[in-house]
């Protein structure tokens, strides 16, 4: 405890890039660590969780297919972040866009149309977009806090899920099992690599990725999402309308969650069951933080996220260890992130023992 | 009986922060019993000595002497078991608290808080600061929270009261009993140290000065032999080029910017209600508003910019468009330009470049958009003409707003609204902590601006300001705005009265 | 009227964890510092009181390893955010992945084990007639909540300590520039609030339901957050707020006992519907929370010496 913050005046530029890469590093440290602490020999459990999911094509393909969603929840997320607009219930929205496109894949259930994919890309996204747009309303009107309202809706959404696959959308012939009937071919998004599950989805994910990064970068509602965020007062004076910001970054957060319930839907699953819901929605938050909220570093965040879900079910396998471990490394992951980013706005110094509890 | 000994020396203090030497090498003698001004710009390095005094930071090199004494004074409380009070420019005031309660948070082990309100009383009527002991803090005039710090400290029987600007918020006659209190205490053998930058009042009350400019001191003198003008050079150090109007401008037909009869309530928590506010500048003429701070001032200022709304579209009309239901970015498309009071944060995003800064009211100005994507280079530009215009002391477009100081960053957005000409230009304290440099540089762009026929509105607190640019001046109290006189049949003591909101009749009268 | 006595004791016993954990978050709001770590800190809670309980079968013992375990992440929250300056928001949300994580990596070997949890009713009082269940039949934790509510009441209006744990999360500004250290207070008050969502957490595991289950906190710590804002910073509130929890928990489990036909995922919703519309209802009053809402929570103190 004898640091003390010393203000830069300026943003580090170099920190800013540099201080993910440290915390990766440093997770990795303290990941082998961990493991040697849990009786793993830390080097080969390293090896297993981050290393051995990437050397085959089975594995590179998994590791696509589930950075997908996670990357897009995350873009999403981001877009608020940067508003101050915190919606952490990207996981409920992914289930409700899972919801909204697989019941209109089962609603045409025996039709053969190439229209099917994109009306349930248009229902996943709308699914999402609308159970976002509760807290979006919710804090307009009634100044309600949305981290609260999105997390409770997160809840109700799994539990919807799990409604609707006991009910109204349950298999008739799946002998009372509660999931859908299995997805008839024009409802699942075309494979392209063939051999692996790796579907179109990576294409429209990168379609999305460039979209937002200009839209972010040079158009004028990406700069209107930076002041809101950033000082709030300063975008009244400019006259920007801040619940056109909130429902904005809302709607398109949730948009894209449900995007992301629908690749999974019509993408690995292929049908509704109620172990949709992967916490993909809650990772995607420190993917975000982790990729500087900058749509690249997200989709670099983001494949790194989605490996250590392969590394954790490898350590279940391999090692016997609970794929819980996959959310410790996760958490570790942001923490570091967190204390690193004070390098960005404050150099540290060590001269003075006890400073911090002086509160001077 | 008086001591020769000083009750407090400073020597050779020093205080470096990044970038700035905010104290070089300062020797300081208070005596007993005496009032001694601390005299220096903003920026001069006046708040860093007192708060090293205080406790409140430490010096890097230097010493301090308490009656001789040799002693380091390691934080407040322990100034304050020596018997050093501090009454500070932004108060240290707890809002949603009772003045019992705010008053033990600056006490070492007070009392209990029942115990500790008739002491409260008995203080009040004993140097004339009436106070009641229950009331919240938010309910109080500003002259009624600076009597709250005072008093805290007086509890303890200080034997030096520090006081940090204390007349910038009160209205004249709030002056003349402050300093009807700090005579008695300095009478009953208690030292002051009196810092402020207006020289009128330091030759009043004080018998000693010391002047800082640029972290150093530059000299000291007895106030009473010295003219307000001789000091002023003191601190600023070079003759003072004070702006003037060139002449009478021609006024506008109409006026560009017209307040019909506007009542509004405000929309904050602890604001003032604004009532049946009429007013017409035309354009060539500065108009200045004059009032204590919070008296409806930011909430006219935010009426009059769009960031609040009307409740019918003609209660403000600019350049004769009925604008009360229009956003503020619509009113800058019909020829208005607005400066708010706060620099970071309102005017001006902190963390972003002065580049991006333009952004925020120059985007239709100066045509920075194609079709919704932001043109860059030209937004950059315009930044990069403003620095010059106005000669912003900044490395690039690139820094962020929050690296600049005050003065440079106070440069940029009135330079980034007047580059736009616009016709009517409504500014809230142009010139608020700003250096004297800078100072004359906004005032000379102000009125060139009106030169040119712009309508200008000027809110400020500073009467000095007014005086010194402005045609014509009404004064706000309590939500309610007196009738406009011109500067030339009107006196300091009117305004005074009027800002005490005693009667608004006197402004009808005119 | 048989099943009323035994109802208000199950009310009594979701209501507890709630009062604990908002309780606690009431304090760290208090002074200033928005922790949205609740759950993870009462899930390892949890997870340590119960280990604790079955490692030593001591009651105190284990209350204290879970106090020990919210407390702990409670510090690296404090680290985080009051030293090292990072965001509150950010920082909250990794408390409660990282505490869901490691609590169910750690209680993996112990899913399965139950325990016999807390021993109810006070001897002899408990028997006096109609009331006797009622005032004398919970368990302990059930007394020690309301004397954390009362407390805390006693703390916060009545004691200087109080005061300045106020006055910092009011005007953290002012409070330095009195002297007082801002962010020790507010650690001090973090680490009060992780002891307490600790606290919370064993309650769960060690007597609502006396067993391990990963993320068996399921949602609490947030509506303990939504409390504090139902609540308006008022410990009295927060303790009715929890009892009107504990009503709906207990509706949704025995609504189906009086033969009404619906699905298990409808009520099971109704907690967290609920936490909603008491958020909107109390939100919608701009004033109110403004009045009552610490002026500085969620922002960082940088002393700019």
């Amino acid at each position: 405890m004898i640091l003390k913050l010393e203000p830069r005046g300026e943003i580090s530029k170099n920190m800013l890039y540099l201080t993910p890469i440290f915390a990766v590093i440093l997770t990795f440290i303290s990941g082998g660590i961990f493991f040697a602490i849990m009786g793993a020999e830390p080097m080969n459990a390293l090896y297993i969780f981050f290393i051995q999911p990437m050397t085959n094509s089975y594995g590179i393909s998994e590791l696509l297919i589930k950075a997908m969603p996670i990357t897009l929840c995350a873009i999403g997320l981001s877009i608020g972040f940067k508003a101050n607009i915190w919606n952490i219930g990207a996981e409920g929205q992914l289930v409700l866009g899972a919801i909204t496109s697989g019941a209109v894949a089962l609603a045409f259930y025996d039709v053969e149309t190439p229209f099917l994919i994109p009306l349930m890309i248009v229902a996943g996204i709308i699914g999402g977009g609308l159970w976002a747009a509760i807290p979006a309303f919710l804090k307009i009107k009634f100044n309600a806090n949305e981290i609260l309202v999105s997390l409770m809706l997160t809840y109700v959404a799994t539990l919807l899920l799990s409604l609707l696959v006991h009910g109204a959308l349950r298999d008739p012939d799946g002998f009372n099992f509660p999931e859908s009937r299995m997805f008839h071919d024009s409802a699942l998004l075309p494979i392209i690599w063939d051999g692996t599950g790796l579907h179109i989805g990576a294409l429209i994910l990168i379609f999305i990725i460039i979209t937002i990064w200009i839209l972010l970068s040079r158009h004028i509602i990406g700069f209107q999402i930076r002041v809101v965020g950033m000082a709030p007062r300063a975008a009244g004076f400019a006259g920007f309308n801040q619940n056109k910001i909130i429902w904005f970054v809302l709607l398109v957060g949730g948009g894209m969650a449900g995007l992301a319930g629908m690749f999974e839907v019509a993408g690995p699953y292929g049908q509704l069951v109620p172990s949709i819901p992967q916490g993909y929605g809650f990772t995607a938050i420190i993917v975000a933080f982790l990729g500087r909220l900058h749509p690249i570093g997200i989709l670099l965040a983001g494949l790194l996220m989605s490996l250590t879900y392969l590394g954790g079910e490898a350590a279940q396998i391999a090692l016997n260890m609970p794929s819980a471990i996959t959310g410790v490394f996760q958490g570790m992951l942001l923490f570091y992130l967190l204390a690193f980013d004070v390098l960005i706005k404050f150099r540290l110094r060590f001269n003075n023992p006890f400073s911090i509890f002086r509160g001077k | 009986m008086i001591s020769q000994i000083p009750l407090l020396e400073l020597q050779a203090i020093s205080k470096k922060y990044p970038g700035c030497l905010a104290n070089d090498n300062i020797d300081l003698k208070i005596m007993h019993g005496e009032i001694h001004a601390l005299l220096g710009e903003n920026g001069a390095g006046k708040s860093t000595l007192v708060k090293y005094i205080y406790g409140v930071i430490k010096a890097d090199s230097g010493c301090l002497l308490w009656n001789g004494e040799k002693t380091n004074i390691i934080s407040p409380n322990f100034a304050r078991n020596l018997g050093i009070g501090m009454v500070f420019q932004h108060f240290s005031l707890f809002d949603a608290m009772n003045v019992v309660e705010n008053i033990a948070l600056g006490m070492e082990n007070s009392s209990s808080l029942a115990e500790l309100a008739p002491q409260i009383v008995n203080i009040s009527k004993k140097y004339g600061l009436p106070l009641e002991p229950y009331h919240l803090v938010h309910d109080l005039s500003v002259g009624e929270r600076q009597r709250i710090e005072i008093i805290r400290c007086l509890l303890q029987q200080p034997k030096l009261l520090i006081m940090d600007e204390p007349t910038s918020v009160l209205t004249p006659s709030e002056v003349k009993q402050l300093f009807i209190t700090l005579n008695r205490l300095r009478d009953e053998g208690c030292s002051i140290l009196y810092i402020s930058h207006k020289l009128e009042e330091i030759k009043q009350i004080c018998q000693n000065a010391a002047i800082l400019r640029g972290g150093k001191l530059v000299g000291s003198c007895d106030p009473r032999q010295e003219t307000a003008k001789s000091m002023a050079e003191m601190m600023i150090g070079k003759d003072l080029i004070t702006p003037k109007k060139s002449k009478i401008n021609k006024l506008s037909p109409e006026p560009n910017l017209l307040i019909n009869d506007l009542t509004i309530m405000s929309d904050q928590q602890f604001g003032t209600d604004l009532h049946a506010i009429n007013l017409g500048v035309h354009g060539g003429e500065i108009i200045g508003i004059a009032g204590v701070a919070g008296n409806g001032q930011m909430e006219l200022m935010q009426v009059l910019s769009g960031e609040m709304l009307c409740p019918s579209p003609e209660i403000i009309m600019i350049n004769n468009h009925p604008v009360g239901l229009l956003p503020p970015d619509q009113r800058r498309k019909l020829g208005a330009a607005f400066t708010p009071e706060e620099r970071l944060g309102h005017g001006a995003v902190p963390s972003m470049s002065l580049h991006e800064n333009t952004l925020l009211s120059a985007i239709s100005a100066k045509n920075l958009l194609q079709n919704g994507f932001i043109n860059m280079a030209k937004a950059g530009k315009y930044a990069r003409n403003i620095i010059d215009k106005f000669n912003v002391r900044a490395s690039n477009i690139d820094s962020n707003a929050e690296s600049l100081s005050g003065g440079n960053l106070q440069k940029f957005i009135v330079g980034r609204e007047i580059m736009q000409k616009p016709d009517v230009f409504i500014v809230s304290q142009p010139t608020w902590g700003v250096d004297a440099g800078a100072v004359a540089a906004i005032h000379q762009a102000i009125i060139n601006l009106a030169n040119n026929g712009a309508a200008i509105l000027i809110i400020s607190h500073e009467l000095d300001e007014l005086f010194t640019i402005c045609d014509r001046i009404a004064v706000m109290a309590a939500g309610r705005l007196s009738s406009v006189m011109d500067v030339g049949n009107i006196s300091v003591e009117e305004i005074g009265l009027l800002m005490g909101g005693v009667d608004n009749k006197i402004g009808h009268s005119i | 009227m048989d099943f009323i006595i035994p109802a208000i004791l199950t009310i009594a016993t979701a209501a507890t964890p709630l009062i604990f954990a908002a309780i606690g978050e009431l304090i760290v709001e208090k002074s200033g510092t928005l922790n949205l770590g609740v759950e993870g800190m009462m899930i390892m809670g949890a997870m340590a009181g119960f280990a604790t309980a079955i490692a030593t079968n001591s009651v105190i013992l284990a209350m204290l390893a879970a106090m020990f375990a919210g407390a702990f992440m409670a510090l690296v929250f404090g680290f985080l955010t009051l030293t090292l300056l990072a965001n509150q928001v950010a920082t909250g949300l990794a408390i409660t992945i990282f505490g869901l994580g490691l609590s169910a990596l750690i209680g993996h070997s112990y899913v399965g084990i139950t325990f016999d949890g807390l021993s109810k009713g006070i001897p002899l009082l408990q028997e006096i007639p109609l009331i006797g269940q009622l005032l004398f039949g919970h368990d302990i934790m059930v007394y020690m909540s309301f004397g954390l509510v009362f407390l805390s009441y006693i703390f916060l209006t009545k004691t200087k300590a109080g005061l300045i744990l106020r006055a910092v999360g009011t005007n953290h500004d002012a409070a330095h520039s009195l002297g007082y250290s801002v962010i020790k207070i507010r650690y001090m008050a973090v680490i009060f609030g992780g002891a307490m969502a600790g606290l919370g957490g064993a309650y769960l595991s060690i007597a609502y339901t006396p067993m391990w289950m990963e993320g068996m906190t399921s949602g609490r710590g947030w509506i303990a957050l939504a409390l504090v804002v139902f609540a308006t910073w008022k410990p009295w509130r927060a303790l009715v707020g929890a009892y009107i929890f504990g009503g709906i928990t207990i509706i949704q489990l025995n609504i189906q006992g009086f033969g009404v036909n619906i699905p298990a995922q409808y009520l099971s919703m109704l907690p967290y519907l609920a936490t909603i519309l008491v958020l909107v209802i109390i939100s919608r009053d701009k004033i109110l929370v403004k009045m009552n809402a610490p002026a500085c929570l969620g922002k960082a103190f940088h002393p700019n010496s």
